[in-house]
């Protein structure tokens, strides 16, 4: 019998997992030394570690960027942690122009294997602030590699392999699904017990970047989702009653097109369901792809369910978030043809 | 390859003090009257001894004293500290409603309510307050009604942001009281911005800032101090040097635990104060208030004070510090050492005291139900969700109005 975990707890193993067996291996951010994190995701690591190993660091979050390219180019692997995704932007320049190039910049002397964690999304009465799903912004960037993890068992898996990766990742943690999966309805809060995702090894393992993830298995339409609205179109696609392919992308950049192509190449039919807002999302980049790979096979528009393009709201949250009514309803107009 | 250099591998600090450790502080060595308030055209050196040491001017013995005593009147006083009580009345009732998830988070300015009730105080109506989400009850100095703050906190159909932000980021033009964001230091930079357009317009204006000690390690502040110093803003740099960031001390934020001092190279007359202390602190930004309002520019103020509870509703400090840790605090607590001057004068007493602090729960009381009849966050209603489209561009882009009219239609259905 496997460990059950909820994602709380798989993260912090992925990260004990790699602290025990990599010396590089080394971990800083806001609150995540002494107290383990505000999310306690790296809760007992400093007791365990020690303190020059897991460590607070200043609120500084370019700072906390600037360092890691520094160590990393250095030969360490730093793991950092980005409190909420909404306070990336400090570290955007450092991410962006630094991180994301030094590897090619340098002409190969260089690289930066840096692993950063951040909590993201919505479903926690954040507001505009501590909800917002910004993988966009870092997928439109080559050399960055963009990882979203959606179950315990997955979130180790692909947490071990970031920190094993020679480039940098950035990595989000759907914070709605730390405690459990989330399906839309904010009035049913399961935990992660007992769900056959939730079976972690105590072990080393590692799924591999770039890979995705079948999550249900039908053949009239394939609905692909990343993060928290996993659990979202599995509930949508039970609604529906139509027999789909739920992928659960799990890595951005790269993104596993051949998943994507053979799944709509059977079914002929495609839904792409993202949190973050709808222009420029992840979703268009997928479409487009999609189309050039698939035109011949889809026999209805691609749809895409996805938050507004406006800023996330904090009392009207659930007006804001796709749930399953709008992913079954595309679901359903996908099949009108 | 290079060789090992036999150190310990990383110098991490710590906090002073962990749970189960026995808390204190080393006794303050600074005393009022220590200190001489300096001309106002004083420069950045000029200012030193003000920046390490620390300005007081009520005593242990609960006078007044030194030149940096404002003098202020009976009113102003009584006015001051019923401000502060009404601040931690009204945050204690918001902790209860937060606990039975009238609101979704809620966060105290506990120990720290002198911070911008004195400052806001020292200042005119027509100066710009741009503030953290520590420094509320500027908006009681400023006139703000009570129902209209909770409606903002509990999210309902009131709420002057909307819905759109989580409680506690007021927003108050009336009394130009600047929109909280929740990331931390950004206000810091944008505040010098604020008093250069005030500067450009030619008015009487001058703007107040705050950023903690933890926010300080942002570049923002950094940026805050050059362009403010560069430009001779009309501005007031605060530091709430609080001493914790959730659960990061100050330690990570200063080696030498003085924020004060970074203001003097860059050229910045720089003063540390007592945060506890209402009188100096008020004294501190009359002054820094004179100097910018006469095209002296900015000036840069530590507030040392202490994070007396949790970071916010969702924090648990216990787990990184002694529960009792800011009893031990040596500037004790802003609203007892206000009252107890005011009784060492013979102008208050305990019945009073007792009686103000009443009235201010039965306002609040008052307060509260009044708001609640306009819903709350467990049960609504709520601001309409048409404002998640409304304003986020002045008006409306197609795209947006055709997202609206989507949204509506799964709302409504």
């Amino acid at each position: 019998m496997m460990p059950n975990m909820n994602m709380v707890e798989s993260v912090n193993n992925a990260l004990d997992t790699m602290l025990s067996k990599d010396n590089n291996v080394i971990m800083f951010g806001e609150d995540i030394g002494y107290f383990g994190g505000v999310f306690r995701t790296c809760d007992g690591l400093q007791e365990k570690h020690g303190k020059h190993r897991v460590f607070d660091s200043p609120l500084s979050e370019g700072g906390i960027a600037a360092t890691a390219f520094g160590m990393g180019i250095n030969g360490l692997r730093p793991v950092v942690e980005i409190q909420f995704a909404d306070y990336i932007f400090p570290a955007y320049d450092q991410i962006v122009n630094e991180m994301a190039k030094v590897r090619h910049r340098s002409g190969g002397e260089f690289w930066c294997p840096v692993t950063i964690r951040t909590p993201a999304g919505g479903g926690i009465r954040g507001g505009h602030h501590h909800s917002q799903s910004p993988e966009a912004q870092f997928t439109h960037t080559p050399g960055l590699k963009v990882v979203y993890c959606s179950t315990p068992y997955n979130a180790k898996g692909l947490l071990i392999s970031a920190v094993e990766d020679n480039d940098p990742v950035i990595f989000f943690e759907p914070k709605r699904c730390y405690r459990g999966p989330f399906y839309g309805d904010p009035h049913n809060v399961p935990t992660w017990s007992g769900h056959p995702e939730a079976e972690v090894p105590e072990s080393h393992y590692s799924i591999p970047l770039g890979e995705a993830r079948l999550a249900m298995e039908g053949d009239r339409c394939t609905v692909i989702s990343w993060g928290a609205m996993v659990h979202v179109c599995e509930q949508a696609i039970r609604d529906s009653g139509i027999s789909c392919d739920l992928i659960d992308l799990q890595t951005l950049v790269p993104w596993d097109r051949e998943a994507v192509v053979s799944s709509i190449q059977k079914t002929g039919r495609c839904v792409i369901v993202h949190e973050a807002p709808k222009t420029s999302g992840f979703g268009a980049e997928m479409a487009a792809s999609i189309q050039e790979r698939c035109f011949w096979s889809l026999e209805s528009p691609i749809e895409r369910v996805t938050g507004w393009d406006t800023p996330f709201p904090h009392t009207t949250e659930w007006d804001y978030m796709p749930g399953p009514d709008r992913v079954a309803a595309a679901i359903a107009k996908t099949q009108e043809n | 390859m290079s060789e090992g250099n036999g150190t310990d591998p990383l110098h991490v600090p710590d906090a002073p003090h962990r749970p189960g450790d026995q808390a204190g502080f080393v006794e303050w060595p600074w005393s009022p009257g220590d200190l001489d308030k300096p001309d106002i055209d004083c420069d950045a050196p000029e200012t030193a001894s003000l920046a390490e040491g620390l300005v007081r001017v009520l005593g242990d013995d609960n006078k007044a004293s030194g030149n940096w005593d404002p003098e202020l009147s009976v009113e102003q006083m009584i006015s001051g500290l019923e401000h502060m009580m009404r601040l931690r009345i009204f945050d204690d009732r918001m902790m209860k409603m937060q606990r039975t998830g009238k609101l979704s988070f809620y966060m105290r300015s506990f120990g720290e309510e002198a911070v911008a009730i004195a400052q806001t105080m020292a200042l005119k109506n027509q100066d710009w307050l741009f503030p953290t989400y520590r420094q509320p009850g500027a908006q009681f100095v400023r006139g703000r009604d009570m129902v209209s703050m909770i409606c903002h906190c509990i999210g309902n159909e009131m709420d002057n942001v909307k819905g759109r932000q989580m409680p506690v980021h007021y927003t108050y033009r009336d009394g130009r009281f600047i929109s909280v964001s929740s990331p931390v230091g950004t206000q810091f930079s944008q505040a010098v911005g604020v008093a250069l357009a005030s500067d450009y317009k030619g008015l009487d204006e001058v703007t107040i800032t705050w950023i903690g000690d933890g926010a300080s390690a942002e570049g923002d502040y950094h940026y805050a101090l050059n362009f403010a110093s560069i430009f001779q803003a009309p501005v007031i740099l605060n530091v709430v040097n609080n001493q914790w960031a959730i659960s990061t001390h100050k330690n990570f934020a200063s080696k030498n635990g003085n924020f004060a001092v970074r203001g003097l190279p860059y050229g910045i007359p720089s003063i540390r104060v007592d945060g506890n202390d209402f009188l100096a602190l008020y004294s501190v930004t009359a002054w820094a208030r004179e100097r910018a309002s006469v095209g002296l520019g900015p000036t840069h103020i530590e507030v040392l004070t202490y994070r007396a509870g949790a970071h916010s509703s969702s924090d648990d400090p216990s787990r990184y510090r002694p529960s009792d840790i800011h009893s031990f605090w040596p500037g004790g607590d802003p609203i007892y050492r206000l009252r107890d001057h005011l009784k060492e004068i013979g102008e208050w007493s305990d019945e009073k005291h007792q009686k103000l602090s009443e009235r201010i729960d039965s306002e609040v009381m008052a307060a509260y139900k009044e708001a609640v009849k306009f819903g709350d966050l467990a049960n609504g209603p709520y601001p309409s969700s048409d404002a998640i489209f409304t304003e986020v561009y002045e008006n409306p882009p197609w795209h947006l109005e055709e997202q609206w009219d989507e949204m509506k239609t799964w709302r409504d259905s």
